[in-house]
């Protein structure tokens, strides 16, 4: 296969971008998106060219460090899948394929298409933990759990922080996330006794970091690489909404 | 109601989803009082019409419509302002995720209803209400605003009834989305109803639709 590449090339954090041209030929339709990405930058390298930064860790879909915006969509043109899971036989010869960072104010961009992905972690201090007592280790079977909601809290819980609800979403919200870790601890007893602080906290950090308004758009849940659905939205609605009527102040 | 700004996005998305239902059930009302002028005699339809300018009831009620469009309005321009401004780089080729149809375009929709609703007004309830520039008609002795006579005025004009079904049909478009949409935002989400709840949107936003446009077609097409 013979390709054009659109990228996004940056510098730094401050400094201005634009988008390169780089041609690559003999590409195997075969090989991931990332290995085309490592062909192109030997190429570069081998030429004295600055490669092309881009995040990646695990390579196996699992570790949500990958984060490319292809052709208008995060993660590239197939569902339920991370960047390094795409294949080059999802294009055709000759195709132009335009890679961008994902772009959101509180998802700065670092260099060319890696972006500073904190902003998550920082929601997850603000509440995304439980307390438990130490001591003896519980019997596993001591608090019983309804297996639909420990189904719901393991599909929310399968949420990787790759941002690419962030990424999809036309106002740049992070809704999909934090209702993501929201529900994961709101459907199980372990996670109730802090629950109506933790939807807070949650959302109140969301709001100050920037990320917009959720307008039911559902273009998260089209782009997530691991499926959640919106009804965690729904749910961190319902719970926050109860934690505030409920609130003594 | 505390400071509209410094509210979290979920309450703000909460007030936005109530005031949005509230001026669904009025549109409902509005219509059935439309459809009044339909009838052979503009009588019933000038009665109605006289009845909800001046029952005490009704006229607390226009305040708190009022306020509901208000808010709706402000709260609207305010999370879109928001959401602008969390991507303030925007990208080179976008919009290629699979969406809910119409809820990319709520805030256009909503300018174009918005401009219809001032011309609206302008047309009717301002001239009726304080610029008296309706004539008046007299119904078993007693005077009342011939509403229905300037009704089918402006109908038999065709770029009003064009206008006019334009208007409805991004109204139409406006509620297929925004309907369901107030319920995900109350949290108001189930395996079993929102199926029911979407379903029940197109049939809220199809019934509205054609109930409004089909009153300037029969009267443009019509004797009147």
């Amino acid at each position: 296969m013979n390709l054009t590449l659109k990228i996004w090339r940056q510098p730094g954090p401050d400094e201005k971008g634009k988008f390169v041209n780089y041609p690559i030929s003999d590409v195997s339709p075969e090989s991931s998106f990332l290995e085309m990405m490592d062909v192109l930058n030997e190429q570069l390298i081998a030429k004295g060219e600055e490669p092309v930064a881009f995040d990646h860790d695990c390579r196996e879909g699992i570790c949500g460090m990958c984060s490319m915006y292809i052709n208008g969509r995060p993660h590239g043109p197939d569902d339920a899948i991370t960047t390094c899971q795409l294949h080059m036989r999802k294009f055709k010869d000759g195709d132009t394929i335009t890679i961008e960072p994902w772009r959101a104010k509180p998802f700065p961009v670092i260099k060319d298409l890696i972006v500073d992905r904190s902003s998550f972690d920082e929601i997850i201090q603000a509440g995304g933990f439980i307390s438990v007592d130490t001591g003896g280790i519980p019997d596993a079977n001591a608090i019983p759990i309804p297996k639909l909601n420990a189904d719901l809290a393991m599909d929310a819980a399968s949420c990787i922080g790759c941002g690419a609800c962030v990424a999809a979403c036309k106002n740049a919200s992070a809704m999909l996330f934090v209702s993501a870790k929201v529900s994961q601890f709101a459907l199980l007893p372990q996670g109730k006794i802090e629950a109506k602080r933790r939807v807070q906290k949650m959302v109140a950090k969301m709001d100050e970091l920037g990320f917009g308004n959720c307008t039911n758009t559902y273009a998260c849940e089209a782009e997530c690489p691991k499926e959640i659905k919106v009804t965690n939205i729904a749910r961190m609605n319902r719970e926050f909404f109860a934690a505030k009527v409920r609130a003594e102040k | 109601m505390g400071n509209s700004l410094t509210q979290s996005s979920l309450t703000k998305k909460y007030v936005m989803a109530f005031a949005g239902l509230f001026l669904i059930t009025f549109l409902f009302v509005h219509m059935s009082i439309n459809m009044l002028v339909l009838l052979p005699a503009t009588d019933t339809f000038n009665i109605a019409a006289h009845f909800m300018g001046t029952n005490i009831l009704i006229k607390v009620f226009e305040v708190v419509l009022f306020g509901g469009f208000l808010i709706h309005i402000i709260y609207g321009l305010i999370l879109q302002i928001q959401n602008w401004m969390a991507r303030p780089n925007r990208y080179k080729i976008e919009g290629w995720s699979h969406t809910s149809p119409f809820s990319k375009f709520m805030i256009h929709t909503a300018v174009i209803i918005f401009i219809f609703l001032v011309i609206h007004l302008g047309d009717f309830y301002i001239k009726a209400k304080f610029l008296g520039q309706v004539e008046d008609v007299m119904i078993g002795g007693e005077a009342y605003h011939n509403l229905g006579a300037l009704v089918i005025a402006k109908f038999q004009m065709g770029i009003y009834v064009i206008g006019y079904i334009v208007a409805i049909l991004i109204l139409a478009f406006h509620l297929h989305h925004g309907f369901q949409s107030g319920f995900q935002s109350l949290g108001l989400n189930h395996t079993k109803y929102t199926p029911l709840i979407k379903s029940l949107s197109t049939l809220v936003s199809i019934v509205l639709a054609i109930g409004y446009i089909t009153i300037p077609l029969v009267i443009y097409f019509g004797n009147y």
